[in-house]
C-alpha cells in the first residue's frame, strides 16, 4: 500500500542574523527515512514536534514533492499523481478543516460526493453507514461553524471516508478531544480497519491511540526512523523490565534473594511490594510462586512498561 | 462532469452568504457605491475641465465603464485570490491539494462573493449610459465589440489576479505588492492612457496589458486614432490578448504551486 | 491613566513587528499616489482648478497618501469581531473604560504610522515633485488637525463596531461605510473640485474633517480655525455618541454563542 525508500526532504530556511543580513541554510526534515506499508495495516507513525512526521504524510498525500527518494502509494507517486492519488486515499488532518466553514455537515458530505464523483449508491450506503457509527444524525443539518470539536471531528473522519479510500491518513486525529470523542473515534478506526481492511498511517501525540489502534509502530525523530516493528516487541526490546505488584495478607520487610528479580520497593507498611524483573531472566508465574511459598499473597497484577515509557527511552537511546 | 462539481462548490457558497440578507443587500449597495463613487468622480472633475488626456467627458466614461464591469466580473471570479496567503498559512491550500480537482479552480470557486454583482450592475449601467452618449458608428463589429471587450478585459484582469497573487507562494506578505497591480491597473484602465507619464503607461498598458482592457477597444468604438500613435488593429485584439494572459497566468500558476510543493526549489 | 500610556505603547509595537508588510505597503502607496497624481495633473495642467495649481495638487496627493493610514479610513473589525465571538465580555467587565482603552490603542497605531506610514510617501513626494510648504507656524495647526483628524475617524469606527451589538452581521454597514469615506473624505479628488452648490453639504459630513481638513490647514487655504473648529466638533460628536452607545449596549450585551 505504501512503500518508502530512502526518502529525504530538504528546506531552506533564511534566518535573520544581526539587523539586516540574513542567513540561508539547508535544513533536511526528512533523512532517508524508509518504511512499508502493507494493505489491510494499521501503523503508528511517531516522533515529537518537529521530527518530520507531517512533512512525510505530506510527501506520502501529494503536497510535497519529495527532494529525493522513492514513494509509492496505491502504486502511484504521490507527487505526479495527485489527482489520481487523492481519489484513492482519504487524509484527516486534526487542525485543519476540510468542510465548508458554514454550510451544514449534509451539503459539504454532497459537495464532497460531486467533487470525488462517488456513485450515488456507494454515496448513500457509506454515509448512512458513518452517521450511524458515529453517531452524527442529531447534528447532521448544523453548520460546522457550530459544531463541537468533537463533532465536526467525526464530520471531517466521515468526509474523508465518501469516496471510500483504500488507505486513510491520519494527522493526529485525536488533539484536542475529550476523552470520550477520543474513545469513540478509536472504536470507529479500529472498526474501519478490522472490518473493512481500511489501512490506516497516523500520526498522533497521544500514546493512548496507537496502543489502541496501531499494533505497528515506526519511530522517528529528528528526521530519521529510530525504529520500526510490533508494539510489544519494541516494548521488549527497550523496555524489558516488567513489574509484578503483590498485595500481601501480612506485612512483610523487603522480599529478599527472590530469582531474577532486579530491584523492588515496598510500600503500605509492608504489605504491598513492587518486583521489578526482566522478562529474559524469569516470568511472572515463576516469581508468583516463588513469593507464595514465603507469604501469604492477597492480590497482585502485572505492570507493563508504558508505551510512553517506551517511545522515552527510544529517544534516550540514540 | 467536472463542470457541475464547480456549479455545486459555487452554489453552497452562496447560499451561505444569503444567511444575512439585509447584511448582503447593504454590501451589495456599497459595492455599487463604490463603483459609481469613480464614476462622480470623474464628473468632478470635468466640472472643471473640459478634456482629459485629450478625451471629452463621455468618451472618459465609457473607457470608465468597460473598464468597471469587467473589473467587476473579475473581482466576481478572481477576487477571491486574495484570500491565498490565509489559505497558505492556515493550511487550507493542503486541503485543496488533497483534492482530485485543479487547485486554481478550487480557488476561484471557494468564495465566490455575490456581493460583487453590484459592482458589475452599477458598471453595466454606466456602460448602456456611455454608449447612448457617444457618437458609434453602429455595426455588427462594434456591437460585438462592445459584448467582449468587458469581457476580454475582464479575462485580462483575472489573469492579472492569478499571476499577481502567484507571488504570496514566494513572498509571505506579498499580499500588497499584488494589490499594487490588480487595483492598480483597475485604477489605470479607467482613464485614457494619455493621461499617464510614459513610465507608468508602459507598465500598465502593457506589461501588465492593462490598455487592452478599456482604452484601445473604446478608441475602436469611438473610431478615434490613438493619439499614442498606436495602430487601429489594437482596439481589435483585446481578446487575443486576453486568451494569451490566460495562458500565461495558467502557467505562472503552476510554477507557483510546484514551488510551493517544492519541485525545483 | 498610566495603564492608557501602556495600552498606546503596546499599540505602537504591535504594528511595528510587520517590517516586511510595511516595505511592501509603502510602494503600494507610492503606486497609488502615481496614478492618482497622474490623473489630476492632467487636469490642472489646462490652469488651476480652485486654487489648485501642479505644486499644492501634488502636495494634496501625497498627504493623502500618507495620512490615509494615520487616520485609517476604512472600517476595522477588531471590536466588531470580539463582539461576534463574545469575547467582548472580557473586555467590558476590565477596569478601564472600553472606549478610552481601544483609543489608546489607536493613538499608539497612529503614532506607529506617522512615522512609517506617513514620512515616505510625503518625502518620496516632496523630494520628487513640486511640493508647497507651509510657514512653520502652520505645522503646529496641522498637528492638531491630523490629531483631531484621528479622533473622528476612531469615533467613527467605534461606532460602525459597536453596531455589532445589535447587528449580527455589521460587514454590510462596514462596506457602505468605507464606500462613503473614500468619496466624501477628499482623498480621490479634492472637495474644492466638487460644484458649488455641493460644498456646503460635502463639507458638513464628518467624512471632510478626516482627511481633508488636515490637508487644507497644511496647504493654508484660508484661516485654520474654522476648520479646526469644525474637526474638534466633530470629534466630540462621534467620541460622545460612541459613550452613549456603549453604556446602551452594556446594559443589554448579548453574548453571542459565548
Amino acid at each position: 500500500m505504501i512503500e518508502v525508500r530512502d526518502l529525504r526532504r530538504e528546506f531552506t530556511v533564511t534566518t535573520k542574523v544581526g539587523r539586516f543580513r540574513r542567513e540561508k541554510r539547508v535544513v533536511r526534515a526528512v533523512d532517508a527515512v524508509a518504511f512499508d506499508v502493507a494493505a489491510g495495516e494499521a501503523v503508528g507513525y511517531v516522533g515529537p514536534n518537529g521530527a518530520g512526521k507531517s512533512t512525510t504524510i505530506k510527501m506520502l498525500t501529494g503536497i510535497l514533492v519529495p527532494t529525493s527518494g522513492h514513494v509509492r502509494v496505491c502504486g502511484v507517486e504521490p507527487s505526479r499523481g495527485r489527482r489520481e492519488l487523492a481519489r484513492r486515499i482519504g487524509v484527516v488532518f486534526g487542525q485543519r478543516s476540510q468542510l465548508w466553514w458554514d454550510l451544514p455537515l449534509r451539503d459539504s458530505f454532497e459537495l464532497l460526493r460531486a467533487i470525488y464523483r462517488v456513485p450515488a449508491g456507494d454515496y448513500r450506503s457509506r454515509l448512512r453507514e458513518c452517521v450511524e457509527l458515529l453517531e452524527l444524525g442529531p447534528f447532521l443539518d448544523t453548520p460546522v461553524r457550530q459544531l463541537s470539536l468533537g463533532q465536526r471531528m467525526r464530520g471531517e473522519v466521515t468526509a474523508s471516508l465518501l469516496h471510500g479510500p483504500e488507505l486513510l491518513v491520519l494527522d493526529e486525529p485525536t488533539i484536542g478531544l475529550d476523552l470520550e470523542s477520543k474513545e469513540r473515534l478509536r472504536e470507529f478506526l479500529a472498526d474501519l480497519n478490522a472490518n473493512r481492511g481500511t489501512t490506516l498511517l497516523l500520526t498522533t501525540h497521544d500514546l493512548d491511540d496507537i496502543e489502541r489502534l496501531c499494533p505497528r509502530l515506526v519511530v522517528i525523530d529528528r528526521g530519521t526512523v529510530l525504529a520500526d516493528g510490533a508494539l510489544e516487541e519494541l516494548r521488549a526490546e527497550v523496555a524489558p523490565e516488567r513489574v509484578l505488584v503483590i498485595d500481601l495478607e501480612k506485612p512483610s520487610g523487603e522480599l529478599a534473594g527472590l530469582p531474577g528479580v532486579t530491584s523492588s520497593r515496598v510500600e503500605l507498611n509492608g504489605l504491598r511490594h513492587h518486583l521489578t524483573f526482566r522478562r529474559a531472566d524469569t516470568t511472572a508465574a515463576a516469581l508468583i510462586s516463588a513469593v507464595a511459598t514465603r507469604a501469604e499473597v492477597h492480590d497482585l497484577v502485572v505492570v507493563e512498561p508504558e508505551i510512553d515509557d517506551v517511545v522515552r527511552r527510544l529517544y534516550a537511546r540514540r | 462532469m467536472a463542470e457541475s462539481v464547480y456549479a455545486k462548490l459555487v452554489g453552497a457558497r452562496l447560499r451561505g452568504q444569503m444567511s444575512y440578507r439585509a447584511s448582503f443587500l447593504m454590501q451589495c449597495l456599497a459595492q455599487a457605491v463604490n463603483q459609481l463613487a469613480e464614476l462622480a468622480i470623474i464628473l468632478v472633475l470635468f466640472n472643471r475641465v473640459s478634456a482629459l488626456g485629450g478625451f471629452s467627458v463621455s468618451e472618459v466614461v465609457l473607457m470608465y465603464a468597460i473598464a468597471g464591469t469587467a473589473f467587476g466580473i473579475a473581482d466576481l471570479v478572481a477576487g477571491q485570490l486574495d484570500e491565498l496567503p490565509t489559505y497558505i498559512r492556515t493550511g487550507t491550500f493542503d486541503v485543496l491539494l488533497l483534492r482530485p480537482l485543479s487547485t486554481l479552480a478550487q480557488m476561484m470557486a471557494s468564495d465566490l462573493h455575490l456581493r460583487k454583482v453590484g459592482r458589475i450592475a452599477a458598471g453595466v449601467g454606466a456602460l448602456v449610459y456611455a454608449l447612448g452618449h457617444n457618437d458609434i458608428a453602429w455595426s455588427v463589429s462594434t456591437a460585438g465589440l462592445v459584448v467582449l471587450a468587458p469581457i476580454s478585459g475582464a479575462v485580462i484582469f483575472s489573469a492579472i489576479w492569478v499571476a499577481a497573487n502567484a507571488v504570496c507562494f514566494w513572498v509571505v506578505d506579498g499580499q500588497e505588492l499584488a494589490n499594487t497591480v490588480t487595483y492598480g491597473s483597475n485604477a489605470f484602465t479607467s482613464y485614457p492612457a494619455t493621461v499617464f507619464g510614459p513610465w507608468l503607461r508602459r507598465f500598465f498598458a502593457f506589461v501588465v496589458p492593462g490598455a487592452f482592457v478599456a482604452y484601445y477597444p473604446a478608441l475602436a468604438l469611438l473610431d478615434r486614432p490613438d493619439p499614442l500613435g498606436g495602430p487601429a488593429l489594437l482596439g481589435w485584439i483585446s481578446p487575443l490578448v486576453a486568451v494569451a494572459a490566460a495562458v500565461l497566468a495558467g502557467l505562472v500558476w503552476r510554477t507557483a504551486v510546484r514551488h510551493y510543493r517544492g519541485t525545483g526549489s | 491613566m498610566r495603564a492608557y500610556a501602556f495600552l498606546a505603547l503596546a499599540g505602537f509595537r504591535r504594528y511595528s513587528t510587520y517590517r516586511q508588510a510595511m516595505v511592501a505597503g509603502m510602494a503600494t502607496n507610492v503606486a497609488f499616489g502615481l496614478l492618482r497624481l497622474a490623473v489630476l495633473v492632467a487636469a490642472v495642467t489646462q490652469g488651476a482648478i480652485a486654487g489648485y495649481d501642479v505644486a499644492a495638487t501634488a502636495t494634496y496627493v501625497w498627504l493623502g497618501q500618507g495620512l490615509m493610514a494615520v487616520v485609517v479610513l476604512w472600517g476595522d473589525k477588531h471590536l466588531s469581531d470580539r463582539v461576534r465571538s463574545g469575547d467582548v465580555v472580557v473586555d467590558l467587565y476590565r477596569p478601564w473604560h472600553l472606549q478610552l482603552a481601544l483609543f489608546a490603542e489607536d493613538v499608539g497605531r497612529a503614532c506607529y504610522a506617522v512615522a512609517v506610514r506617513f514620512a515616505p510617501p510625503v518625502a518620496f513626494g516632496a523630494l520628487l515633485f513640486p511640493f508647497r510648504w507651509p510657514s512653520i507656524g502652520t505645522l503646529p495647526a496641522f498637528a492638531v488637525s491630523v490629531a483631531l483628524a484621528v479622533a473622528v475617524s476612531f469615533g467613527l469606527r467605534f461606532l460602525l463596531n459597536a453596531t455589532t451589538f445589535w447587528l449580527l452581521d455589521n460587514r454590510g454597514v462596514q462596506a457602505l461605510y468605507t464606500a462613503l469615506t473614500w468619496l466624501l473624505c477628499g482623498l480621490a479628488v479634492p472637495l474644492a473640485f466638487f460644484p458649488e452648490w455641493a460644498l456646503p453639504i460635502v463639507w458638513s459630513t464628518p467624512f471632510a474633517a478626516m482627511l481633508q481638513a488636515p490637508i487644507d490647514v497644511f496647504l493654508e487655504r484660508g484661516s485654520p480655525w474654522p476648520l479646526l473648529a469644525g474637526q474638534a466638533f466633530w470629534a466630540v460628536a462621534v467620541v460622545a455618541a460612541g459613550h452613549l452607545v456603549l453604556s446602551r449596549a452594556v446594559r443589554k450585551v448579548v453574548v453571542q454563542g459565548g
